[in-house]
């Protein structure tokens, strides 16, 4: 076969200071996920990844990166936008999970109405918004995803390494495991 | 991914593409019910035809709307993206106007095929064709196919990386 055969690998490594994470730097296994908050299956792994997170504890450390599909999910965009604007404000997680317990509520006034009820300074998150601030961060995710072989979404990366498997939590843990215990 | 797995996303049944290094053949194919696009028209510059098996499949949808939200990485190269599958320019401009797609997709419809088949991508058995990607160069030539298991939503990267293998970056 003529093809180019390449490894789908995460090309933009884990950075501490710039990657959205929940688990400690030094976890047995890091699991990457690029996200769209208005995709279905994304909704669908939400409560699941709660779970593996659990389940695992301190020795999982899990990062979230925005893969907003704005053709097929015209909220998408704003709502990664929405949690970077969270995230200015030191709140991204919070906004993370509001957005995927209300996946069908993503309009602009439902923005802003999870923006208050997370306490934020709802004029500068609102002014943020509206001027795209975040849009290029948004879009630097996105590109990375692009390059490490993300083909819908979501995509999970295990160390690096994308998971081609599927994503029901029995499934994730034994790779979560596999690729923890091969450390 | 199991060996059954495999089977079933159509692993197995793999054809050979034009390789890289052949010229692309010519066609002309509808791509609405009124218009035809000619592909020697676009020399020039590069272009993408994306070959997929058909509208309306899960799959399908994944993969061309993230190439939808990848063009504007490909106009960087100044090139032209056409999906191809061998579905009716009725269906695709249903298909299109549903997914919000904003590229040409051609309709190999009649005689059915005939040009996944020159391209060596058509699957006979199913009538459809394979999900192929082919990077052609300014000059008409061949420069990256990659065939992926029916299945599989091949991404964009090998596109980008083919592309930035041509050299016409504008940025």
């Amino acid at each position: 076969m003529s093809t180019t055969q390449w490894e789908a690998v995460l090309t933009m490594p884990v950075d501490e200071d710039r990657d959205h994470i929940q688990g400690p730097a030094d976890a047995a296994v890091t699991l990457v996920q690029y996200g769209d908050y208005e995709c279905p299956y994304c909704g669908e792994a939400y409560p699941i990844l709660k779970e593996v997170q659990a389940r695992m504890g301190e020795r999982l450390r899990f990062v979230f990166r925005n893969f907003p599909i704005s053709t097929s999910h015209p909220h998408a965009e704003q709502a990664a936008e929405a949690a970077e604007a969270a995230d200015a404000q030191g709140r991204f997680w919070e906004m993370h999970d509001l957005l995927y317990e209300n996946q069908r509520h993503l309009g602009d006034q439902d923005l802003l109405a999870y923006a208050e009820s997370l306490g934020l300074d709802a004029e500068r998150f609102g002014k943020e918004l509206a001027e795209h601030v975040h849009a290029g961060r948004v879009h630097e995710d996105f590109m990375s995803g692009v390059r490490s072989g993300v083909n819908g979404t979501p995509t999970f990366y295990i160390n690096s390494l994308r998971h081609d498997d599927s994503y029901e939590a029995g499934v994730l843990l034994e790779a979560l495991e596999r690729a923890a215990g091969a450390q | 991914m199991k060996p059954e797995q495999m089977t079933r996303l159509g692993v197995a049944h793999h054809a050979t593409p034009l390789q890289p290094g052949a010229e692309a053949p010519d066609f002309e194919l509808p791509s609405t019910p009124d218009q035809r696009v000619k592909q020697s028209e676009f020399r020039g510059q590069p272009v993408i035809l994306a070959f997929y098996p058909e509208d309306w499949s899960p799959v399908c949808s994944d993969q061309l709307g993230l190439y939808q939200a990848v063009l504007p990485e490909f106009q960087k190269f100044n090139a032209e993206l056409m999906g191809i599958s061998v579905d009716s320019a009725w269906s695709h401009l249903a298909f299109a106007k549903d997914r919000n797609l904003h590229f040409p997709l051609l309709s190999d419809f009649e005689p059915k095929g005939e040009v996944a088949r020159t391209y060596q991508v058509y699957r006979a058995k199913e009538g459809t064709t394979e999900r192929a990607l082919f990077v052609i160069d300014a000059d008409g030539i061949i420069r990256w196919s990659y065939v992926s298991p029916v299945g599989v939503n091949p991404g964009a990267d090998g596109i980008l990386r083919a592309l930035e293998g041509l050299g016409t970056e504008t940025s």
